[in-house]
């Protein structure tokens, strides 16, 4: 306390040395943040474009949207330790709920918007390389001897935790029991040599430096990957089971009143779920919301059986305690693995 | 004992081992250093020269520059005030914790950047020693310029002091106090005896210092939020680029930083022969 108190006298003689040293634009301009987890780059390049034509049109005012991708874990740290985003579009409810635990934004945000706040859904597919020479066909594959697998640290990427869970979810429903669940997972990490701590990360080792047989990918990454980046060097593998990816966006409370952006935060969350970004989003491979886009968009994204975060594994605060959490199943699972080598 | 031994110089090594140092020498400057470099070269002009041209006058790299050449601006000159203030102490002085404070100045080289990065958000960060009253005065340190800025201060402060140590104890303190003692003043003796005569030090110590603040990639990496065209420095830019897959562009703003390397080199050198040219005189 005294420590705290000293600090703020220390704050306070410098800022009058310093004199007014906010940022804030003089000019009729506007100026929001989107924090944002790793893949969304290109997506949120396009969106960004379209939405700031639309306030144009709609307010008069010109508009900037300004970036910053990382990490989906990495970046609710940030944004907790101070980065000011007025809104935040992450991989996964957790890292959301994590800033609403500290009373960033209200804890009901998830409510605000349709669809618990996915303006888009995505699943976890294979992507192996051309002619499939290792012949993967669903999650036993991936342990078989000789394999490679690349995927994500799930400490630090949302990509990664979607990826262990589906792994978890498919094996306890095909193999019956959490012991056997807990045994396959295991044996799939024995087979990653490289955690890298993003999905792009990942995908950059998978398809630049040629690591690994199998990524365990973002659809939505693997599609980049085959249809974007190189289209003769890759195949997307789609598993029997894997699991519904519902990334969320939100308002950060408070710094969109300290800033006073709410109502153009809001907005552009709004309009997310339009028609025109809702084919944005398909054609940057996420599965739109939109049933009409989705239809236009069907032969790109295949039905598929998908788990729910919220039925299979009881909501993500159950998920988050029981498997990522300091101590829980990944890191017993992965301590172990250090041990046998 | 057996027949005497073909004569050479006795301190000269036999002609194999000179080969082999030679040899080992260039061998691991070309693999580690010469190749890698001519790949970054090679990359950047991958697209051609107008896609290298286009990777650097793109809006947010021009940004990243500018960035860059600001707190490089701010960082070098507050070092040189720190590094003569802390190398005239040191050599000119005695005093109690002289021991102490020639330790701290080395403590950015023995720490991570990473570490130094993250003290500053443990101190600035909304979570922070200082958070809450930033937070009330509206002032932003970490993911804003100022963190940026002090982060770079933190990693390059020991390169101008470091520097400038060895030469000021080398001249010790007799020119000084002559020049006291002729009447001149504190000042004066400062200006026309100390600095000339470390100011091939000093020259040295600021051409190490502006290329290390250069490159600063992990403590900025921390400290930096990375927003686009507002807090991204060149290296981190450069991650940025390679993580969207335009790696042709991510080579050419990397040629910057080769560019950077290679004045430092030169000036390096220049130095060192306009010294010794200096002494010789």
């Amino acid at each position: 306390m005294l420590m705290r108190s000293l600090a703020s006298t220390l704050v306070a003689l410098a800022s009058l040395g310093l004199g007014a040293c906010s940022s804030k634009p003089a000019d009729g301009s506007v100026s929001i943040l989107n924090v944002s987890y790793d893949p969304t780059r290109e997506l949120y390049d396009a969106v960004n474009k379209s939405f700031a034509t639309a306030w144009k049109a709609k307010s008069g005012k010109d508009l900037e949207v300004r970036q910053s991708h990382g990490g989906s874990g990495k970046q609710a740290r940030a944004v907790l330790d101070g980065l000011e985003a007025d809104v935040v579009t992450l991989a996964l409810a957790y890292d959301i709920d994590a800033l609403a635990e500290k009373g960033l934004l209200a804890k009901d945000w998830a409510g605000r918007l349709p669809n618990r706040s996915a303006p888009y859904t995505s699943t976890i597919v294979f992507l192996v390389r051309k002619g499939n020479p290792k012949g993967i066909k669903d999650w036993p594959d991936l342990i078989k001897d000789g394999v490679e697998v690349i995927t994500p640290n799930p400490k630090t990427s949302g990509g990664a935790r979607w990826n262990h869970l589906a792994a978890w979810g498919w094996a306890l429903r095909t193999l019956g029991s959490e012991d056997k669940a807990r045994e396959y997972v295991a044996a799939l990490y024995q087979h990653v040599p490289v955690l890298d701590s993003g999905a792009r990360g990942s995908t950059t080792t998978f398809v630049e430096r040629q690591i690994g047989d199998v990524l365990l990918a973002w659809e939505n990454e693997a599609l980049l990957a085959t249809k974007n980046l190189d289209k003769n060097a890759f195949e997307i593998v789609i598993p029997s089971v894997s699991i519904l990816a519902e990334p969320p966006v939100a308002i950060v409370d408070k710094n969109v009143d300290k800033h006073g952006t709410r109502e153009v935060a809001q907005a552009y969350l709004e309009f997310l779920a339009t028609p025109e970004a809702q084919e944005i989003i398909a054609t940057h491979h996420f599965r739109p919301r939109n049933p009409e886009v989705l239809a236009k968009h069907a032969a790109e994204f295949p039905k598929v059986e998908l788990l729910e975060v919220d039925k299979d594994f009881g909501g993500w605060a159950a998920a988050h305690a029981k498997h990522f959490a300091d101590g829980a199943e990944f890191d017993k699972i992965w301590s172990k693995k250090a041990e046998t080598k | 004992m057996s027949a005497p031994a073909p004569r050479r110089p006795a301190l000269a090594d036999p002609i194999a081992a000179k080969a082999t140092l030679m040899v080992v020498a260039f061998g691991f400057l070309s693999l580690f250093l010469l190749v890698p470099l001519g790949i970054v070269f090679i990359s950047a002009f991958k697209g051609g020269f107008s896609t290298y041209l286009a990777a650097l006058t793109d809006p947010d790299a021009g940004a990243a520059i500018r960035l860059t050449l600001l707190v490089t601006l701010i960082a070098v000159p507050l070092n040189v005030v720190f590094g003569l203030a802390a190398a005239w102490a040191l050599t000119k002085h005695d005093f109690r914790g002289k021991g102490l404070l020639l330790a701290v100045i080395d403590l950015p080289f023995a720490v991570s950047p990473v570490i130094s990065g993250m003290l500053f958000v443990l101190l600035f960060g909304a979570a922070g020693l200082f958070g809450t009253a930033l937070a009330d005065a509206d002032i932003k340190i970490v993911f804003a310029l100022p963190g940026i800025v002090m982060a770079t201060v933190f990693v390059t402060f020991p390169y101008v002091a470091r520097e400038l140590l060895p030469a000021m104890a080398a001249k010790g303190r007799d020119q000084e106090l002559a020049a006291l003692t002729l009447g001149a003043t504190g000042m004066q003796t400062f200006r026309k005896v100390t600095l000339p005569n470390v100011r091939y030090a000093l020259f040295h110590g600021v051409v190490l210092c502006t290329a290390r603040a250069v490159g600063e990639f992990g403590a900025v990496s921390v400290v930096s939020g990375h927003i686009r065209g507002e807090t991204n420095t060149i290296p981190l830019h450069i991650e940025i680029l390679y993580n969207e897959y335009q790696f042709t562009s991510a080579f050419a703003v990397a040629t910057l930083l080769v560019l950077v390397a290679f004045v430092t080199l030169i000036a390096k050198k220049l130095l060192l022969r306009t010294e010794s040219q200096g002494a010789t005189a």
